[in-house]
């Protein structure tokens, strides 16, 4: 254990690897990794990458990152896909799409499966950024799993939110539908070599416009991910929302508020389990749990009598 | 909660037989797994992926005839770099006589075209089993 950490400080990818796989799977180990590394830096710009399936994101942040090494960053990127709810299982697919980060210094990629977490994230995701941080990453690209739907969690994490779409009629409706014009720090219209980008780019603009949102004003970008097109004017933009992030002091707060997230998380982790374990185990409350099952009792007055006796106890 | 089996899966090398190796992945993911597909890949960068992912296991797919030159590259690197908790496994058109020398040099098991799915999952839980017995 001293040794990993010693070998983690001196900055071995074999370390931050290893480091990694404990925190994913929350061993014991894991968190007492997450206790001793949480000098956290705070120093890395966490870019949340969103939006449908199949709309481009592994594609754009494989462009993304190569740029950016090439400015000289070191970067984590988070690949998040969906665990089977029938058998467990997950086919992690986005790395094939960044093959040609293979041979770059400096990059490290974990795909990460959400083993039953909602809002397209995986559970272990925020620890993972905590340990690239404080190994020394400058940017961290988090791609989440896009299933349509907005995904919220990924605002909690992030410090930009990249939203990415494709052209095309029906999104304009989804867009408000899903309520999205708050999420995104940045939109992104990929394929844009596809018939209806302009259209797609004006109505977006038209909607942020008309959005409530005064702080920051979005911008909306056309690219070409498979041709590396717009991907320069995007590392622009989040440099920009960078700035902005630390002038209005929001970067200080959203790390306040993120370590404050965290605790309360793990808290009510901590809780869950031990009230679930004794209301499972205790004699005494199996009476009242039959109750419930029975119907004889209904299950509002059983929790409240529950918690009730376990919080004195 | 209970652990969960990750495992990379690659073409080796150059070979373009992809078809078995997505057919497996997707039956690995239907067995419980956590399946990251490489696509096409040598061993440095096999191995590296290995670690970023923290991989249990590394399954080679090879039709292409590079089993012997490039299989026992990879279990080279992974204890070059003080790894020995990550095993390899391998599968594709492989000639029964090449088999001895590949154990040999660290593969851990090797599968034929004819190989039921259900073999591979057990012979990987299981020797994953051992491991964490020790
Ligand atoms: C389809 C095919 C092709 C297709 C490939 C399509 C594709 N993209 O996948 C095409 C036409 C492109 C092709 C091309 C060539 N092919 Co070809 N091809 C075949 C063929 C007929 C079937 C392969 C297949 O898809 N099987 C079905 C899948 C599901 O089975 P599988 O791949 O074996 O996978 C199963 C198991 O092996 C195992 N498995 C596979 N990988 C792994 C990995 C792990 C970790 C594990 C545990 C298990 C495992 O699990 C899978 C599921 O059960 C085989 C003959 C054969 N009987 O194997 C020849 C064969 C593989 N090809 C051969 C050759 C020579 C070629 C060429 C070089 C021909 C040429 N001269 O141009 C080229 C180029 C190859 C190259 N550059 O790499 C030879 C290879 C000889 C050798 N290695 O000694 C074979 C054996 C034919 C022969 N008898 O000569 N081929
Ligand atoms: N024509 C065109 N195709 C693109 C563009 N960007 C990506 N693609 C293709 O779109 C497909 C999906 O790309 P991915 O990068 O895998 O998309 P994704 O959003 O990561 O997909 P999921 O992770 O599955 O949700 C791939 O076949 C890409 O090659 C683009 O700008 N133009
Ligand atoms: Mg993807």
């Amino acid at each position: 254990m001293d040794k990993l950490m010693e070998t983690f400080e001196k900055n071995d990818p074999v370390a931050l690897g290893r480091v990694l796989k404990e925190v994913e799977s929350q061993s014991e180990k894991g968190y007492e990794i997450l206790k001793r590394t949480n000098k956290e830096k705070g120093k890395a710009h966490v870019i949340g990458i969103t939006g449908p399936p199949g709309a481009g994101k592994s594609t754009l942040t494989s462009k993304l990152c190569k740029q950016l090494v090439n400015k000289g960053f070191t970067i984590g990127i988070i690949c998040v896909d969906p665990t089977s709810p029938f058998t467990g299982g997950a086919l992690l697919g986005d790395r094939i799409r960044m093959q040609e980060l293979a041979k770059l210094p400096n990059v490290f990629i974990k795909s990460l499966a959400t083993r039953g977490s909602l809002g397209g994230m995986a559970h272990s995701t925020a620890d993972i950024v905590q340990l690239m941080d404080s190994f020394g990453k400058d940017i961290i690209i988090i791609e989440t799993v896009g299933v349509g739907q907005v995904e919220f969690d990924v605002l909690e994490i992030s410090d930009s939110v990249v939203l990415i779409g494709v052209p095309g009629l029906g999104d304009a409706i989804q867009t408000v539908k899903a309520g999205i014009m708050e999420i995104a720090d940045i939109y992104v219209v990929n394929q844009a070599d596809r018939p209806g980008a302009d259209e797609s780019v004006k109505d977006l603009k038209l909607m942020i416009k008309e959005s409530e949102r005064k702080d920051w004003k979005p911008s909306v970008l056309k690219t070409i991910a498979t041709e590396q097109e717009g991907i320069s004017e995007l590392i622009d933009e989040l440099e920009r929302h960078k700035t902005h992030l630390i002038t209005t002091k929001a970067w200080e707060k959203k790390r306040k508020e993120r370590n404050y997230n965290r605790f309360v998380g793990r808290l009510d982790e901590i809780v869950h389990e031990s009230v679930e374990g004794q209301f499972k185990t205790n004699p005494k409350t199996q009476s009242i749990i039959e109750q419930v099952k029975e119907g004889t009792m209904n299950p509002f007055s059983a929790a409240n009598k529950i918690a009730e006796y376990i919080i004195k106890s | 909660m209970d652990k969960k089996i990750k495992i990379v899966t690659v073409k080796l090398g150059l070979d373009i037989h992809w078809r078995g190796i997505v057919v497996l992945s997707r039956m690995l993911r239907d067995a419980g797994m956590e399946v990251v597909y490489l696509g096409n890949q040598f061993p440095e960068q096999i191995v590296e992926a290995a670690i970023q992912e923290g991989a249990d296991v590394i399954g080679l797919s090879t039709l292409g005839g590079n089993h012997m030159s490039l299989g026992p590259k990879v279990v080279e690197l992974l204890r070059e770099k003080g790894i020995d908790d990550i095993m390899v496994i391998m599968g594709g058109v492989i000639p029964e006589e090449d088999v001895p020398a590949l154990k040999e040099k660290g593969i851990a098991e090797v599968f034929g075209p004819e190989t039921k799915v259900d073999s591979i999952v057990s012979f990987v839980e299981s020797e994953l089993e051992k491991e964490n017995v020790k």
